[in-house]
């Protein structure tokens, strides 16, 4: 089968804790060899590319994409937002289950991944932690994990019920994977749109209270600590999208208490504030809200710090005609995948120092784990290939206009991007050129 | 080269909106204050065959997706009296298309020839849609809890004639209401009335104490901007108004934030007796409708202090000039105004 040659790139492997010049072998799908550079150059293949002055690192992985099929093919379908994804150097993304119908069996769940939808990188899915995502009944998630379930998760909203999300923990520990959670006290943020703030009073809108999603953390670490206790089990739970000092606060002690709690944070929640809401701008309307200064400051510490275990986009396109409506009436959500790391790069690496490895580490290589994606995240000899290559110094504009995904929502549109990715290669073959 | 404060260039930076609208008062410079003070004196002096020929011809769209009589009325004589062609599109008479997008009714109107319109609509933050997709100059006449702006440009020209004379109210300058005091008592939390207040009067250099209980009026209030207090004592706020300004309440508010109703009228009801002893002087305001016996008084509606009344007339004023400069005419019309 194919061979990809990738000459005179500086390789970041976090895993495997590289970061200097490698040379690059790719065959039939995985890594056939890393080298110092030139030791490779007698071997033969069908495609040479020449890293001279990119970051060669295993491809980003998002772990929580919205890509709305079936049901929403209108706002994206699986072929675009993997297209999308691509462009922005991720080479696995997991699709969140809120589709219509919710993706909640094995039979949904097969459909989904089938090669017929026509994803261009690795797609895996976390099924709906409950029937519906209704929140009553846990789902089957024996057989879900075994037919490929990375994950569970009610995203969108929260699983509430506090016996409903300890049978969900409980069931996700058997079967050794993360229950992801949504984490918003729902009967505190009924009718709200934005950030409880000032911003939202001066606007007129009823604001969501911090609280909302500080009250389920602390809830679900409490049940951690509860079923660690009298069953025995060490469940894992992984906290979506934080977006308040308080939530970050609590699991920063969880960590340090030794429960097994990872969570994300999204690009817009460390790079913009609710100040970006500005007149009515629904494309700075997203669940959770952007916060205020303060917060988006206390994510960027816990990225820097290590508190935050990776970042996530929470890709969720909308199509235009559901965002030019009154604020209160549009969807919350917007497309991330193509500025992911155009953003991290330039808030967290260029302004804050943040080292390549460590961007790569949060992109990459710490999602695989969460979602233990064996031979994906590190680029050692018999892992996938899975490639991004990018110019880590290319600065340039994001044009919404230009995006391959279906839609156009986001806050981004003209923003400095750091960062240019050139070539995402998934298992060893190359589904986007920059 | 006239120096230009930053207050000024925020005020008239470039926004995706027709020039002649008017969506929030933050987007108004005092120079603009004053030209639209000046424009609703001359409008006023004319007589009314020469005050119907500035909007002779042209065609203003009344939309209104909640009733309001007196906001409605007002822009619709203000419109008529300056000879344009007004048409009422509500939902109250159902000519609003069940669950057709304000984008799409907006672009049904221009279609039709409205070159501005007025919008009244639940949502905070409506007329901005409307404004961005239509491109017609919009003129907010109430967007949920977020502002009303032609409400707090009528209480200004009421406060400057009766607290600076007829003089004053013809043009502003940012020490215009340097020393008044404006208390703006009641549920500052849902009033939109409040919010275009406490965002135009410290503009003009006045002082304004909102006055309420914490649940309908948070700290939050604060961040509304410079010259903004809070003072939870009315007795104590009044002592320093020079304008009381009361806001409507509504009781089943009340009930919802489980406020006693006899404790809100024994503590913020604003009645002959506490005005007598705490603010003899001030000027009584209120955007109405009123519910008498709740947050204002009889007496002190149809007292000597009350300018209600004025404020009706100084509305259709206001909103004449507005509708000028919406549509670039009267002296909107000339030169670089
Ligand atoms: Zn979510």
């Amino acid at each position: 089968m194919s061979e990809i040659l990738i000459l005179n790139g500086r390789l970041v492997d976090p895993l495997n804790n590289i970061d200097e010049p490698k040379d690059l072998l790719l065959r039939d799908g995985r890594v056939a060899a890393v080298e110092t550079p030139g030791a490779l150059k007698g071997a033969a293949a069908a495609e040479v590319i020449d890293a001279a002055g990119l970051v060669v690192a295993p491809g980003l992985i998002d772990v929580h994409v919205h890509l709305r099929e079936p049901g929403q093919t209108y706002k994206e379908t699986i072929a675009t937002g993997t297209a999308a994804a691509a462009a922005g150097g991720f080479t696995t993304v997991v699709a969140m289950p809120n589709t219509v119908p919710v993706n909640d069996t094995v039979e949904k769940l097969a459909w989904m991944l089938a090669p017929e939808r026509g994803s261009v990188v690795n797609l895996v899915a976390m099924p709906a932690a409950t029937v519906g995502s209704m929140g009553v009944e846990v789902t089957d998630f024996e057989a879900l994990r075994a037919a490929g379930a990375v994950g569970f998760t009610d995203d969108g909203k929260p699983v509430l019920e506090d016996h409903i999300m300890r049978a969900a923990l409980v069931a996700a520990a058997r079967v050794q994977a993360p229950v992801s959670q949504h984490a918003e006290d729902t009967r505190l943020t009924g009718g709200c749109s934005m950030n409880a703030g000032p911003m939202a009073f001066r606007l007129g809108l009823r604001g969501m209270p911090v609280e909302a999603e500080a009250k389920i953390v602390e809830r679900d670490l409490q049940l951690l600590r509860e079923i660690e206790k009298s069953e025995g089990l060490r469940p894992h739970l992984h906290v979506q999208h934080v977006s308040t000092t308080r939530a970050i606060e609590a699991i920063r002690s969880a960590k340090r208490e030794g429960l097994h709690v990872t969570c994300e944070i999204a690009p817009h929640h460390f790079a913009l504030n609710e100040e970006a809401v500005g007149d009515y701008n629904t494309h700075a309307k997203m669940n959770p809200p952007l916060r205020v200064e303060e917060d988006r400051v206390q994510m960027v510490e816990a990225l820097l710090d290590g508190t935050a275990d990776c970042i996530a986009t929470d890709h969720a396109p909308h199509a235009a005609f559901e965002k030019r409506q009154e604020f209160e009436r549009a969807p919350n959500g917007i497309t991330g995948l193509e500025t992911a790391l155009g953003v991290a790069l330039r808030v967290l690496h260029r302004a804050q120092g943040l080292s390549l490895s460590r961007i790569v580490q949060l992109m990459s290589t710490t999602p695989a784990a969460i979602v233990s994606l064996a031979g994906r995240g590190a680029l050692g000899v018999g892992h996938y290939g899975d490639v991004v290559l990018f110019d880590a110094g290319a600065e340039w504009t994001f044009d919404a206009n230009a995006s391959r995904s279906k839609s156009r929502n986001t806050p981004f549109d003209g923003a400095p991007m750091l960062g240019r990715v050139r070539y995402t290669i998934c298992e060893g073959r190359v589904v986007y050129r920059g | 080269m006239q120096k230009v404060s930053e207050e000024e260039a925020a005020a008239g930076a470039q926004r995706p909106y027709a020039e002649g609208s008017l969506l929030s008062v933050a987007h108004l410079s005092v120079d603009e204050i004053s030209r639209i003070l000046s424009e609703t004196d001359r409008i006023r002096s004319l007589a009314p065959a020469e005050r119907s020929a500035i909007l002779r011809g042209r065609t203003v769209a009344l939309l209104f997706y909640e009733s309001s009589t007196r906001t409605r009325t007002s822009f619709e004589l203000a419109a008529k009296s300056l000879g344009a062609t007004t048409t009422l599109v509500s939902d109250k008479s159902s000519s609003i298309e069940k669950g057709e997008s304000l984008k799409d009714t907006g672009l049904t109107l221009r279609a039709l020839g409205a070159e501005c319109i007025i919008l009244r609509h639940s949502a905070s933050g409506a007329p901005f849609v409307l404004a961005r997709e239509t491109g017609l100059p919009v003129l907010n006449a109430g967007d949920g809890m977020h502002e009303h702006p032609s409400q707090a440009l009528l209480d200004l020209r009421t406060m400057l004639t009766r607290l600076r004379g007829p003089e004053a109210a013809k043009a502003v300058d940012s020490k215009a209401l340097a020393g008044v005091t404006v208390v703006i008592t009641g549920d500052i939390l849902h009033s939109r009335v409040a919010r275009s207040n406490a965002m135009l009067l410290p503009k003009l250099g006045a002082r304004v104490i909102l006055c309420g209980p914490e649940k309908l009026l948070p700290e939050l209030a604060l961040g509304l901007g410079e010259g903004v207090e809070i003072e939870r004592d009315f007795d104590r706020a009044l002592a320093q108004a020079n304008v009381a300004m009361m806001l409507r309440i509504q009781r089943e508010r009340l009930a919802g934030l489980e406020l006693d109703l006899g404790d809100y009228i024994a503590r913020y009801q604003l009645n002959g007796e506490r005005l007598a002893a705490h603010a003899p002087k001030a000027l009584v305001l209120h955007p109405g409708p009123m519910i008498r016996g709740l947050e204002i008084s009889d007496e002190v509606a149809d007292g000597p202090q009350s300018a209600i009344e004025e404020q009706v007339a100084h509305g259709l004023a206001v909103r004449s000039a507005l509708l000028a400069r919406a549509l670039r005419a009267g002296a909107f019309g000339k030169g670089n105004a």
